[in-house]
């Protein structure tokens, strides 16, 4: 999908011919490229490494969505401005609208389809459906991403805005959990439901850590 | 089927599903992103193609002239389709106000004038801004104050006056006569419209994200002049609506014309920062609510008046409309104004009308109780009614909206309330409460489905209903094995496909009662069929339970009757006139506790609750999902959400989710939903209503009332920003 196909080349030199002056792509024509329009990057994509051709401009998030045809991450506002797209790149939380595929040669990323399918649902996937953490689901797979990356960076010991005391641990607390999260818009309004799952899941794994 | 008197007596009163908390049966594929949304499918046709818009830089004037020839020799650009070229269309159907494309005039800004299609987004986008457009531009005006200045003197066409109001106001011992402001909102829905289109043989294909499926191939027929029926929408996904997608958009007609003109499929997706002004809102309002009352509180004389903005021709916002049913007094005046502007198309978001209309009237309720030394919670229940306040001889179908502030103020503790503004203290906070009732309608449309049994025992149901977020896969599912005895995992709900039976749809808060009764329908015609099968007369002899039919001695298995193939049934519900003679309404009352920073002048909720009166509940997961998130919506139209206007531009600059704020995890705090145990036989078999725009109303004056009852300060004007109570706070 990255470059023009074949089959309409020869109508856009028509074009360009008859407009030799006017169109950027003239320019093109003559003065040497910049440097390639497109670019080859290895990526590991929930564990399976894929080689991508990508047009220098696409995001990671278009790279997922379009080339791999992965549509679990979400385009809400392709601006950093929704959390929709949130998926995880070497472990950390991204919104990968806010990031070219050409940046991430050599990463590893997770999406939603590499945390867990219908049959055979992560915990926090479970917990969402549980709690009905979710309605129109299409902020949903943003929430789950970053809901599991929430509860890492505070087992690691990462401060937020409303940790108090840097010094001790740092707890699961409502509070971190809706601080950690506000970049994560829900438009249906799920958020105490949310709440509701991800505080589920991290007693779960506090039991787990004291067993 | 007709629905032509109440309900009596029937299955859903015994219910086995029906009722019973049911975690969603589309949440596996919608946590694991399985769930398809209109652009994600890639497996709908070949060799999709994608188109990027080009929107008008003006609110109103021509185009004069386009130069689409950079774009088209811009790098994978396959073609380019104008708005010039194609030329005027028709408007799509009578609820749109403007057309959605084609022609040069131009009535809104960022309305769609071409569409840019290339072999990849990013190459359409590039092209897309290398197209360049002249314009003659005619010069508006959009300042909704001022027509309001104009037009609030002049009740000479009231929506309703009953009894004197002038006389019985002027005579009451207590008054009160405010001006309330609410800006315009957007629905702000996650995932933007979008639309993939494809022709084959002069059928045109749209999978789409829209609410109304049957609305928008029509539209989709209109403004194309082309037959319904070579006609296909499919919208099994929406990631939300709000209203938003209750009308065919530009991203359909831009896909079905470029799809038209390049002969091959067509994707498009409204980019985020077009979505507000290309698309609709709800429109600002300027509010008048006089009230007059006895010093008992007894409401005797009660006026509201609003004005709001609309394209020529479009009806605006109907902000007065609850004041007409929802409080009691002899003497009513209600008068509507409209201001035209070429502003982007005003249309319905959720809760259209009341949503406006009581962020106004329930902080007059407010005020008014404070004026009469009254608790607010006691003041509404003296002027509850239980007939229409416009005509006595219409009685209210099922009305609790006294048991919800009773039970609300119980579970919420209000007698423990803060009861002098500004008087509460917790440290750096000063603390609030407040209340407000809600009000919405109950409406029911007519509504199809059609009955699959497998001779597995397996039940398919297919209708055009769509959920959009609501919960409508796992309603009709409990509806279906409900009335086929059957388990809910053996129902499979298809929706949202125009091949399949005409619903209600999602809208005005009817999908829920509608649909579920068309199933009911559906699944009647079925059990009939069955019975016609076992030569048994009457069908209600006939019981259904395991998945098998007992016909007095005999038991017969469900598979076993579609050993020799499936038996299909299909039926629709429709709703007689005897419910209108009703008034059909929701009803609740919210509760809010919030912390005012004595310093920085910050608000944050410490709790919300909501008692909910709105008949049988289908599903108390879904449902208290639906009010909980109107409840959010709520605390942004309180808190935050504006669509400022340019009034010298005519458009609203802040369109994008950073410049229009809607609440994040932060600003909600612990929520709780009450629902009484009520039914409402008038208004379906499953003598159910809605609750999706319930939970909206009434929510951003209780946070109001709340701020004041913290503070002392009185905001009328929403949202409740700093600047507008910062320096009125008291002095720390
Ligand atoms: S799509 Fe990336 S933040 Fe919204
Ligand atoms: S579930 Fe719809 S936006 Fe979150």
């Amino acid at each position: 999908m990255s470059s023009p196909s074949k089959a309409f080349e020869p109508r856009r030199r028509t074009l360009l011919a008859g407009n030799t002056d006017l169109e950027p792509g003239a320019a093109q024509r003559t003065a040497a490229p910049v440097g390639p329009e497109t670019t080859t990057i290895t990526v590991t994509v929930n564990g399976t490494e894929q080689e991508l051709t990508v047009d220098n401009r696409t995001t990671l998030l278009d790279a997922l969505r379009e080339h791999l045809q992965l549509t679990g991450t979400k385009k809400g506002c392709d601006h950093g401005q929704c959390g929709a797209c949130t998926c995880t790149v070497n472990g950390a939380r991204i919104n990968s609208c806010l990031s070219l595929a050409v940046m991430h040669d050599g990463d590893a990323v997770q999406t939603i389809e590499g945390i867990g399918m219908p049959e055979a649902l992560d915990p926090m996937q479970a917990a969402f459906v549980e709690h009905d953490g979710f309605q129109c689901g299409y902020c949903t797979p943003g929430q789950i991403c970053s809901a599991k990356a929430v509860l890492e960076e505070i087992a690691a010991g990462v401060p937020s805005h409303v940790t108090g005391d840097l010094t001790t641990r740092i707890e699961a607390t409502e509070a971190e959990i809706r601080e950690r999260m506000s970049g994560n818009i829900c438009r249906c309004g799920a958020y105490s439901n949310i709440l509701a799952a991800i505080t589920e899941v991290a007693e779960q794994q506090a039991q787990g850590d004291r067993a | 089927m007709q629905f032509n008197q109440p309900a009596g007596d029937n299955l859903f009163d015994n219910a086995r599903l029906i009722g019973r908390p049911t975690p969603r049966i589309d949440g596996p594929l919608k946590v694991s992103g399985q769930a398809p949304y209109a652009y994600e499918r890639h497996d709908a046709a070949e060799g999709q193609l994608v188109g990027y818009p080009v929107v008008s830089t003006i609110a109103q004037g021509r185009i004069t002239g386009m130069d689409t020839s950079a774009a088209e020799a811009a790098p994978g650009v396959i073609g380019v389709v104008t708005t010039l070229e194609v030329g005027e269309m028709p408007t799509p159907s009578g609820m749109h106000t403007a057309p959605l494309f084609g022609g040069a005039e131009v009535w809104h800004y960022h309305q769609a004038i071409a569409v840019v299609v290339a072999e990849s987004f990013e190459q359409a986008r590039a092209a897309a801004a290398l197209v360049k457009v002249d314009y003659d531009v005619t010069k508006g005006s959009f300042d909704l104050e001022a027509v309001w200045q104009q037009k609030k003197d002049d009740n000479s066409e009231p929506v309703a006056r009953v009894g004197d109001f002038e006389t019985a106001y002027q005579a009451a011992e207590v008054t009160l006569d405010q001006e309330y402001r609410t800006p315009s909102h957007s629905h702000a829905m996650m995932e933007p419209h979008a639309s993939i289109a494809e022709w084959q043989d002069g059928k045109l294909t749209v999978w789409t994200s829209n609410q109304m499926i049957e609305w928008g191939r029509q539209s989709l027929a209109t403004t194309l002049e082309m037959d319904a029926d070579d006609i296909r929408v499919d919208s099994p996904y929406i990631g939300g609506g709000f209203g938003a997608k209750l009308f065919l958009r530009a991203d359909a007609v831009m896909a079905a014309l470029a799809a038209r003109k390049l002969q091959r499929a067509v994707k498009v997706m409204l980019p985020r920062p077009m979505v507000m002004n290309n698309t609709t809102h709800r429109a600002s309002t300027i509010q008048r609510i006089r009230i007059g009352a006895q010093a008992d509180g007894k409401i005797t004389a009660i006026a509201h008046e609003a004005i709001s903005h609309t394209l020529p021709g479009g009806s605006g916002e109907d902000a007065v409309d609850q004041t007409r049913k929802f409080y009691a007094g002899d003497n009513r005046l209600i008068v509507k104004h409209l201001a035209e502007m070429h502003l982007p198309e005003a249309n319905a978001m959720r809760a259209p009308g009341e949503a406006s209309g009581l962020m106004a009237l329930e902080i007059a309720m407010d005020e008014m109780a404070e004026k009469l030394g009254m608790d607010p919670v006691e003041f509404r229940t003296v002027n509850d009614t239980q007939v229409d306040p416009e005509n006595p001889d219409r009685t209210f179908s099922d009305r609790h909206f006294v048991e919800c502030l009773r039970q609300g103020a119980e579970a919420f503790g209000w007698v423990s309330r803060n009861t002098t503004p500004g008087g509460m203290r917790d440290g750096q906070w000063l603390i609030g409460h407040g209340v407000a009732g809600a009000y919405r309608g109950g409406p029911a449309t007519t509504s199809g489905a059609r009955v699959r049994l497998q001779d597995t025992g397996r039940i398919i149901v297919e209708t055009d209903m769509t959920d959009i977020g609501t919960g409508s896969y796992t309603i009709l599912a409990q509806t279906v094995a409900e009335t086929m005895g059957v388990d809910l995992d053996a129902v499979e709900v298809r929706l949202g496909d125009s091949d399949f039976p005409v619903s209600a749809g999602s809208g005005g808060q009817w999908g829920a009662a509608s649909s579920t009764a068309g199933a009911y329908a559906a699944c009647i015609a079925l059990r009939e069929q069955i019975a016609e099968r076992l030569r048994v007369n009457d069908p209600e002899t006939l019981s259904f339970a395991n998945g098998a039919v007992n016909a007095g001695e005999k038991q017969v298995t469900l598979a076993s009757l579609a050993a020799d193939g499936e038996l299909v049934a299909e039926d629709s519900i429709s709703f007689g006139d005897f419910r209108d003679e009703q008034v059909v309404s929701t009803f609740a009352a919210h509760f809010v506790e919030l912390g005012v920073h004595v310093g920085t002048g910050e608000i944050r909720l410490r709790r919300m609750l909501a008692a909910c009166d709105a008949g049988r509940i289908l599903n108390p997961v879904t449902a208290r999902s639906q009010v909980i998130g109107g409840m959010v919506m709520g605390v942004g139209a309180a808190m935050m959400e504006e669509m400022a206007i340019d009034t010298g531009r005519g458009y609203f600059p802040a369109h994008d989710l950073a410049g229009y704020e809607v609440p994040v995890h932060m600003d909600i705090p612990s929520q709780e939903v009450i629902f009484l145990d009520t039914v409402d036989p008038a208004s379906s078999p499953l003598k159910a209503k809605g609750v999706g725009e319930l939970g909206l109303c009434g929510v951003a004056a209780a946070v109001a009332n709340a701020v004041y009852n913290a503070t002392g300060v009185r905001v009328r004007s929403y949202p409740m920003t700093l600047d507008k109570y910062l320096d009125q706070l008291p002095a720390v």
